[in-house]
């Protein structure tokens, strides 16, 4: 670039090598894409069923008022200030996020084979475990659902792992869950294999296991000595109820299991963009836990150093104050309840307009996302005819409807029904 | 790469206690950070008299932590918007990346006007270097050559990131000053095309900060042996109180055409430490590139994180895009920082005089910045910890900042009576 002696200034190249000039610009990631599409749309009707945030009636973004109250207080303590909080994070928010999670008076959290780290929301979490079983255990076998969430393989992929799987899990015909191909996949995987298990409200899908499908799971986890890692960004969010939404979680880490259980309260706070979570830590002893949280303390550092204090902040805040916890909790209910009605209501207008297909899986399916049964091609018609967003795979996030748009929504479906292949 | 540690996974190794066999076993317990040791044994310690000049962050006269005065301003400002939270997007807040980029290039810079530039949002400036680490790994997989010393963390974050490790002369500890000369020739005999980590200003942990025309010198090797310049500035602003003069070495080096990628850190210079406020700039060959390396960049952090927390970030564009009012305030507030720090160096260098040491300790004025590397021996260190309940690194560090009216006289005499 630079001739010894001389002096030139960048204008004076016609085409200068570059270091990065073999940089391939990287497909977009579809969500975002999908995000960034809709805002430039300017069709009255357009419609976001993409991204997964919560919205209102009003199809707006909404700030708990839990949450903005409590924001507040935080900004008029003179006793807070903004230096660094510990690398694994604030403990009166891991305490108690561990709590939520596994209830007030678990034993393996008092006797300390329980113990977590804060991380950089759900993704956050799931990294560093995914990262940690890699590294410590030498794990290099991933397994994810079929579907799962998109950036779930992604992650397996930084964390370097070499084999990447799925196991069946959403049944296209049938429209529930495969069952048989679960347990069959599971059974087929190496033993030892880091199976993402989805802990309530399966994203894209929306279809959850029940507890006796849940038992045969388990049962397949321990024959086959896999390691589970829960991932959990929905508790509360699903079914309105705390505990229920949790009952998954702690079936499986009350069978015995050392596990990871990686939590986000980016929905359940609506905190999407203060990056809250919780990275839980179950292993047989307190001695080897401990352990553990010192080179999870190691892999911390080197990703980001320490956590972002403000998030964590809000929802100790929260969680620990029983009047605010009750707040909260009935902001919680507000969420759930407004998707299920949603759901019903779609429901009901594809019942109305005799779509054909079946649709139950539309009020069976919980939580912010409806894996509709629509063809690539059938949502592709529907962003660019009807200016509704929704993903490629007919996953649709049910807060992206209202009782303004629903009709409208119901008709968009049951046109690319009939028409479109 | 050649830091493992204890990263390495050692021989299953059965428990010997009745508890059921864990995966865990042979999973050893990882070396305590060195400042984290050093901040719990002042806790413990009872000495009325005991300071510690271990840790990086700023502290008022009193030694308590000081929340800017443009920072509380810009907070209650944000507090009235009564933003949403919705989530950022994967490379941050877009005002916030063009206001950085400027604050550390300048707007006039072509970098930027030309458009060539990608600037995303980072977890203050570990996680910029984490997400330059990674990928560099991926689209430039060469050695990094990193100053002997650097800061602590710099090694295990790229080795993580995938990157082989290298270093080059830096500081002298006879001189306890920078070898220029052995710096020069060192870098020119990297192979062509490694990637040069620089602190641009403040340098982790020695204080010991090239000269302009040094830098000069330094631009010169680099571009002939076509090496990639990263550089991690953490302090602008906070070294010197001039935001400009900090930022000369990232500037020139531009301004000489070099493709640069620079991470920055608001953890020190807006006190912001805990809210994870930073970013990472690469400076390509034209906006098509720019693009590219900006997709490739999301790729880095989707999975790692998803997307920057925004608290943060909020309070800091409000400062930056507010250029008569709380911009101003900033600058000043910078001032009052470095400025105390300044004064501090300057007067533990009277008050050793005082004490009748006889060593040259011009060194401490010399140096710049939150450190200064004292030329204390580890044996010294232990014996002002020991002896006088002082805290500072082995390696001699001490934090300036935890310096004050109050304990300065302590700690000269201190220093003198180990190292007399």
């Amino acid at each position: 670039r630079r001739v010894h002696g001389a002096h030139f200034r960048r204008g004076d190249f016609n085409k200068m090598s570059s270091v990065f000039e073999k940089v391939v610009a990287a497909p977009p990631i579809e969500v975002f894409a999908l995000t960034e599409r809709f805002v430039k749309d300017t069709d009255a009707n357009k419609v976001n069923l993409g991204v997964g945030a919560y919205r209102t009636e009003e199809g707006k973004p909404w700030v708990l008022p839990v949450v903005r109250k409590v924001e507040k207080d935080l900004a008029a303590d003179e006793s807070l200030n903004k230096e660094y909080i510990p690398v694994c994070g604030l403990a009166s928010f891991c305490e108690a996020a561990t709590r939520l999670l596994l209830g007030a008076n678990d034993k393996g959290v008092s006797d300390g084979r329980v113990s977590s780290v804060q991380a950089l929301g759900g993704t956050g979490a799931v990294y560093l475990a995914l990262q940690f079983l890699r590294i410590h255990l030498g794990k290099s076998n991933l397994y994810v659902s079929r579907p799962t969430w998109g950036n779930h393989k992604s992650i397996g992929k930084l964390a370097q792992y070499t084999s990447i799987n799925e196991y069946r899990y959403w049944d296209a015909a049938k429209r529930c869950v495969d069952m048989a191909g679960m347990l069959e996949d599971l059974k087929a995987a190496p033993c030892g294999s880091v199976i993402l298990l989805h802990a309530v409200a399966h994203n894209p899908t929306g279809m959850d296991l029940s507890a006796e499908q849940w038992d045969k799971v388990i049962a397949v986890l321990k024959e086959r000595n896999h390691f589970p890692v829960m991932d959990i960004a929905y508790q509360g969010f699903a079914s309105g109820d705390l505990e229920r939404d949790a009952l998954a979680v702690r079936k499986v880490y009350q069978s015995g299991f050392e596990m990871f259980i990686c939590q986000s309260f980016s929905k359940n706070f609506g905190l999407y963009n203060e990056r809250v979570g919780n990275l839980v830590m179950v292993t047989n002893s307190a001695e080897v836990t401990a352990r553990l949280k010192t080179q999870m303390t190691m892999l911390v550092r080197t990703t980001w150093s320490n956590p972002p204090s403000q998030g964590c902040r809000i929802v100790s805040r929260v969680l620990n104050d029983t009047q605010l916890f009750d707040q909260w909790r009935g902001n919680v209910k507000t969420m759930a309840e407004r998707i299920q009605l949603m759901r019903k209501l779609l429901f009901d207008e594809l019942k109305t307009l005799a779509t054909p297909g079946t649709w139950n899986h539309i009020i069976e399916q919980i939580g912010m996302f409806c894996y509709t049964g629509l063809s690539p091609t059938q949502c592709k018609s529907l962003i660019d005819d009807d200016h509704i967003y929704l993903l490629m795979e007919g996953r649709i996030n049910m807060c992206g409807i209202n009782r303004n748009n629903v009709k409208y929504v119901a008709k968009a479906m049951d046109r690319v029904v009939r028409n479109v292949k | 790469a050649e830091y493992m540690g204890s990263m390495k996974v050692l021989p299953f190794a059965v428990s010997r206690f009745a508890a059921p066999m864990s995966f865990w076993s042979h999973v050893e317990m990882a070396p305590l950070d060195p400042i984290v040791g050093l901040n719990e044994l002042f806790s413990k310690d009872s000495n009325p008299k005991k300071t510690n000049l271990g840790v990086g962050a700023y502290r008022d006269e009193n030694g308590k932590p000081w929340v800017l005065p443009s920072v509380k301003k810009a907070e209650k400002r944000v507090m009235d918007a009564n933003y949403d939270k919705e989530y950022v997007g994967i490379v941050g807040d877009l005002q916030f990346t063009k206001l950085s980029a400027q604050l550390a290039l300048t707007s006039e810079s072509p970098a930027l006007t030309q458009g060539r530039t990608t600037t995303v949002q980072t977890i203050s400036g570990t996680g910029a270097l984490r997400v330059a680490g990674n990928f560099l790994a991926k689209f430039h997989n060469k050695p990094l050559w990193m100053p002997a010393p650097t800061w602590g963390n710099h090694t295990p974050i790229f080795a993580h990131a995938g990157l082989q490790l290298k270093s080059y002369r830096y500081y002298d500890a006879k001189t306890i000053g920078l070898d220029i000369e052995g710096m020069l020739d060192a870098i020119s005999k990297i192979p062509e095309g490694d990637t040069i980590l620089f602190h641009p200003s403040a340098h982790n942990p020695t204080g010991v900060d090239p000269s302009q025309s040094q830098w000069d010198q330094i631009e010169k090797v680099v571009a002939q042996r076509k090496l990639l310049p990263l550089f991690d500035m953490a302090y602008q602003g906070f070294a010197s109180g001039d935001l400009d003069r900090d930022a000369y070495a990232v500037r020139h080096f531009i301004k000489q055409g070099h493709q640069c990628i620079l991470t920055q850190s608001y953890a020190k210079n807006m006190g912001l430490y805990g809210l994870r406020v930073g970013a990472m700039s690469v400076v390509c060959d034209s906006g098509e590139e720019a693009k590219k390396v900006e997709s490739q960049v999301k790729i880095v952090i989707r999975p790692m994180y998803s997307s920057p927390p925004i608290y943060g970030v909020r309070i800091a564009k409000t400062i930056l895009g507010d250029k008569d009012g709380l911009y101003k305030e900033w600058v000043d507030d910078v001032k009052t920082m470095s400025g105390r720090i300044i004064k501090m160096r300057h007067e533990m260098v009277d008050q050793l005089a005082k004490e009748g040491s006889t060593h040259n300790w011009d060194h401490i004025k010399k140096q710049i910045g939150m450190f200064c590397f004292t030329g204390l021996k580890e044996e010294q260190v232990m014996k002002l910890r020991t002896d006088y309940s002082i805290y500072m690194t082995s390696n001699g560090r001490i934090s300036v900042a935890g310096l004050n009216e109050k304990n300065l006289s302590y700690v000269a005499s201190a220093i003198h009576n180990v190292s007399k």
